[in-house]
């Protein structure tokens, strides 16, 4: 028998390095092994070179200045140095920050770690589509607020935050905004500018690039923005940001900025349509199906279903480990918590545990997309034919009525 | 995460999967977990009215593949044993059979209690003296 074929929905999570990329990174592990900071010999210039020609290729993706490119390990690092450096670095003109309770850890975390040092965290709350309400938003602002953070496209539901909005309060009451866009670009088109975003946290490894290499950009004009660095060393990066430049990473980000900006369109008009087909067929084909955040308002590749009355993980079993897709229920995290992102959507716990995130990307077939509908048909059968509450509601049993006992 | 051989034949082959009569005397019905919490387990015992021991059971669950493997395997061990029997089951057992990591030992737990809680229901039926303890743990 052939080995089975291995299909990988998890796109959001990671996406597989474009082979164009990884070829326009290797001369850069051995041929060309400077250091982008040693100023006095063609090593060094060849790898400043290849870094200048990926900020540039970076900067050009998202309509900004390559010297409004600030290269990080990752988005991690940059939502770090956007919030805890704007923290610091505004300290005299505030000390308050407005989030939303749907972002990524990266942020939260971060926050978290702000109140520790002293700050006030602002944390919206969402609608049943993840979005932000803008009034909310608004009246959070008092004159201690700095900083605005919300992110462009969330990992889970795919929903994108009314940017533009956003942008014009926060320049309306004269703070920064700052926005994780991990997700969005080179998926979706991103102008920070464009919105009023004045820092921006994005990564290689979401677009086809290499792991471990991520960029915050910073507005350098209208206004100047500065952080404190939190990384101390060379003085890399104009200062924000010390540590040798990985050069072979940056290189390979570059790539992926350039063909991302040449295929993004047809990625999304591919993907989309693949996407649709997954999420009409599981919806014609199953009962009880339910789409987690905005369908109007999200990214092209990602669905966010609720097979209700199915836990997730059980769910992700029946795949026999052949299709790679993440849920939001409790079983997949060590903390037995579902999903806070969903639970945020007001979803009931029990749906949150039966949500299923299906990412798509530029390597995803229609003949994946056909094989991953027979897959979740028999799955979700074999577990509701398992499941004691569907069977009660297919009763007709009111299983919110039934006082159950937690522990 | 790798899971044993064992569990996965359970959880893709889980035996006795069905639904008795809730109200027939010489079935004792458990249900035990919750929705929000991720799963929830009914396990039921027939009890032969004659030998008192437990002559079949069936299960349902809603959860994850070690809760479905640990309900599916629990049904199994309780075919033909007597209630005394029955309620010395302990869930570490399945653990060890099933090979569950740490982060799972609450499935076992849940088995044990499903257990527990059917026995406890045939023996309030049948005004019998209540022998089983639920969630002690």
């Amino acid at each position: 028998m052939a080995e089975p074929r291995m299909i990988y929905l998890d796109n959001n999570a990671t996406t597989p390095t474009d082979p164009r990329v990884v070829e326009a990174m290797l001369p850069y592990f051995y041929q060309m092994p400077g250091n982008a900071a040693s100023r006095n010999h063609p090593f060094g210039w060849t790898a400043e070179n290849g870094v200048d020609n990926a900020r540039t290729q970076i900067a050009d993706l998202i309509s900004v200045d390559p010297k409004e490119i600030i290269f990080t390990s990752g988005a991690t690092e940059s939502d770090n140095l956007a919030l805890k450096g704007v923290f610091e670095m505004y300290a005299r003109k505030g000390n308050h920050i407005i989030t939303a309770k749907t972002e990524h850890k990266a942020v939260l975390d971060s926050c978290d770690k702000i109140e520790k040092m002293g700050g006030k965290v602002t944390y919206l709350d969402v609608d049943d589509k993840g979005l932000i309400n803008l009034e909310e938003l608004e009246k959070a602002i008092t004159d201690k607020t700095i900083m605005v953070s919300i992110m462009w496209a969330n990992n889970e539901t795919g929903t994108i935050q009314p940017m533009k909005e956003i942008g014009r309060i926060c320049e309306k009451h004269g703070v920064l905004f700052m926005s994780d866009a991990t997700q969005a670009v080179g998926k979706i088109p991103v102008n920070p500018k464009e919105v009023g975003v004045h820092l921006m946290a994005f990564t290689s490894h979401k677009m086809y690039g290499p792991k471990g290499v991520g960029a915050l950009f910073v507005n350098r004009k209208n206004p100047r923005v500065k952080v404190t660095a939190q990384m101390d060393g060379g003085g890399h990066e104009r200062g924000m940001r010390s540590g040798t430049l990985n050069v072979p990473g940056i290189v390979g980000f570059g790539k992926a900025a350039a063909l991302a900006k040449e295929e993004m369109d047809f990625d999304a008009k591919r993907l989309s349509a693949l996407r649709d087909k997954l999420e009409n067929a599981l919806s014609s084909k199953l009962e009880e199906v339910y789409l987690n955040g905005s369908k109007e308002h999200r990214m092209p590749h990602v669905t966010n279903l609720s097979f209700k009355h199915v836990e997730g993980e059980g769910l992700m079993m029946t795949f026999n480990q052949n299709l790679a897709v993440s849920s939001g229920s409790a079983c997949t995290s060590a903390s037995l918590e579902p999903s806070y992102v969903l639970v945020a959507l007001g979803l009931g716990d029990d749906l949150a545990h039966s949500s299923i995130r299906f990412s798509l990307g530029r390597f995803t077939t229609e003949e994946d997309i056909d094989l991953t509908i027979d897959a979740l048909e028999k799955g979700v059968n074999h577990m509701r034919d398992l499941s004691p509450i569907w069977e009660m509601y297919k009763e007709g049993v009111d299983i919110d009525a039934i006082e159950w006992a937690s522990h | 995460m790798a899971y044993s051989e064992k569990l996965l034949d359970h959880f893709k082959h889980p035996k006795n999967v069905g639904t008795m009569d809730k109200n027939a005397k010489n079935v004792g019905t458990g249900l035990v977990g919750a929705p929000e919490c991720g799963d929830v387990m009914r396990l039921q015992i027939e009890v032969d009215p004659e030998t008192k021991k437990i002559v079949d059971a069936k299960f349902k669950t809603f959860g994850c593949g070690s809760a479905i493997a640990s309900s599916s395997l629990a049904t199994e061990w309780l075919k033909g044993k007597s209630i005394d029997e029955a309620l010395a089951i302990d869930n570490m057992a399945i653990v060890e059979e099933l090979a569950l990591p740490p982060v799972k030992i609450h499935c076992s737990v849940l088995a044990e209690d499903a257990i527990k809680g059917a026995i406890k229901d045939y023996q309030v039926k049948n005004d019998l003296e209540v022998t089983a303890k639920v969630g002690h743990h």
